[in-house]
């Protein structure tokens, strides 16, 4: 044997962090200190409000917007577009992700096709549909429900794939019948991958509600966005984009509420 | 409740993709009798117990029942799983619920019936627990008491306490000898621990390795009531199988480790 060590004294503890936890004080507070020092650059004069406004500058921009009325006529027109093409989009994605999970015979087409279009950036369509539905509100709805669809069938396929076979197995051995087999352990089953796959939709669909409103629109935040770029009035352009991120923020929020009610038993 | 189904196996072979498991085993499950099945790892045994209870449909043979029904029977073949198969989104009552819930009981019924089979398996004070916070000992239980909530004619249960520790084990293997002589079901029990065949066994069915095929029938006619842990006729007959077993256990050890 080679030479001996001498090991003496108290082992010491190895095995700390790698434990991520929440700190919410310090999610604020770089938050509201990056505004501040933003703020301070603005009114030191090393930045350019013209440019690049300030906190306070979106502040006065938002109350004005609201005080004249011209935010909710706004506000109103992006969220009905994004509340009926998320919707149509997911209800028309989970059809086709349950049968497609469910039905061998049409996984292998649902697969194929959307396997071909899901990598389509949907931003390149939105002049296809213009073309086909036209400048107003039909091409709009449809490019967020066709950037809805795809990862919805995507999430809820794999949902139905994921739900352990054993639980049906179980289910079909005490004769519970198909139906109940669906909407017992299935949906249910599936609902975690369903709910995740919602934040990604929504998200997108915000992006796609934006550029499609940009490409032509007279009401709605993107259309709002682009008018205030197009002037240079950077107060306004950054007011709207706070209000979209408020609206991202307030969605999220739901989901969230929504898992903590639908999945309490994780 | 009264067991009064037997099951007869004719000439049942299978296999999964060019691997035969079972190879024309035949065999008899007599009515309202504990049969085990015992055999070294990937004999077949959980495999004959699917074709048993219906859950699997063999390439050759097949499987008769002969027998008159409890008249509150719900579902004749009752499986008890390995592991627990509880729904993590039902409480401990949902997930007894489940199995009664399309039924013609009424809710009135049906919910007599959870509580008579949470009372019986100890679960009462855990209607409304998650499965999550539940220990493996008492998911165990659910499973049974889901299981007894049918009314079931045949018991299958397919290494019911392999998943769980060696003093809950014991205490179960206790409580399952009581129910089953309570209930009287025919009752068929797949394990690879000889101590809970003998326990149990009233027929002891020994499987060969790969293809499985039944090498010996061994009959234990001591009433379950009056079995021991200790009991040194059935520490004999537990000797008498290891004798049996050990070559083909050592022989299929070697397969799964030679991957």
């Amino acid at each position: 044997m080679a030479e001996q060590i001498s090991l003496q004294g108290r082992v010491p503890y190895r095995a700390g962090g790698f434990e991520p936890r929440r700190i919410p004080a310090a999610a604020a507070g770089t938050l509201l200190g990056l505004l501040a020092i933003w703020q301070a650059c603005a009114s030191l004069g090393w930045l350019s409000t013209d440019f690049a406004s300030s906190p306070v500058l979106i502040v006065h921009a938002l109350l004005a917007l609201i005080r004249s009325g011209e935010l909710w006529s706004h506000l109103a027109a992006s969220l009905r577009r994004l509340a009926i093409g998320w919707t149509v989009g997911t209800l028309m994605g989970l059809l086709v992700g349950i049968a497609a999970g469910l039905f061998t015979l049409f996984r292998s087409p649902a697969t194929a096709v959307v396997s071909a279009l899901f990598p389509i950036p949907k931003i390149a369509l939105v002049p296809l549909f213009i073309i086909w539905f036209g400048i107003g509100e039909g091409s709009k709805l449809v490019t967020l429900a066709f950037g809805v669809f795809f990862p919805t069938v995507i999430n809820t396929m794999a949902g139905v794939d994921g739900v352990p076979r054993n639980l049906i197995r179980m289910a079909q051995s005490f004769g519970v019948p198909t139906r109940s087999i669906i909407t017992k352990i299935i949906l249910p089953g599936a609902m975690p991958a369903i709910l995740s796959g919602f934040r990604i939709t929504t998200s997108t669909a915000i992006i796609l509600l934006v550029a499609a409103e940009m490409i032509g629109a007279d009401k709605g935040i993107g259309a709002f966005v682009l008018q205030a770029g197009n002037l240079y009035d950077t107060d306004n352009l950054l007011a709207g984009i706070v209000v979209l991120s408020v609206i991202g923020l307030v969605v999220s929020w739901v989901l969230g509420w929504v898992e903590r009610t639908l999945l309490g038993w994780r | 409740m009264t067991g009064s189904v037997a099951l007869s196996v004719d000439a049942v072979s299978h296999g999964y993709r060019g691997l035969r498991v079972l190879d024309t085993v035949s065999l008899e499950i007599p009515a309202g009798e504990v049969s085990v099945l015992v055999g070294p790892s990937g004999c077949g045994k959980s495999t004959l117990l699917g074709i048993l209870g219906g859950l699997i449909a063999p390439d050759a043979g097949s499987v008769r029942q002969s027998g008159l029904l409890p008249r509150d029977c719900l579902n004749p073949l009752t499986y008890v799983f390995q592991d627990f198969a509880l729904i993590p989104w039902r409480s401990v009552a949902g997930n007894v619920s489940l199995v009664l819930e399309d039924t013609a009981l009424s809710r009135a019924e049906r919910s007599d019936r959870i509580a008579e089979v949470l009372d019986l398996t100890g679960l009462s004070e855990f209607a409304g627990a998650w499965p999550r916070q539940l220990s493996g000992g008492m998911r165990q239980r659910v499973g049974i008491a889901r299981a007894l909530a049918v009314r079931p004619a045949v018991l299958l249960m397919d290494e019911p306490l392999s998943a769980l520790d060696a003093q809950t084990r014991e205490l179960l293997l206790d409580e399952f000898a009581e129910m089953i002589g309570r209930t009287g079901a025919t009752t068929i029990y797949v394990t690879h621990n000889l101590a809970e065949a003998t326990r149990l066994g009233q027929q002891i069915l020994v499987m060969g390795r790969r293809p499985g095929r039944i090498r010996e029938t061994i009959r234990i006619d001591r009433p379950l009531a009056s079995r021991t842990r200790d009991d040194a006729d059935l520490k004999k007959i537990e000797h008498r199988l290891w004798n049996l077993l050990r070559d083909d256990a050592a022989a299929a050890g070697q397969e799964l480790s030679h991957g």
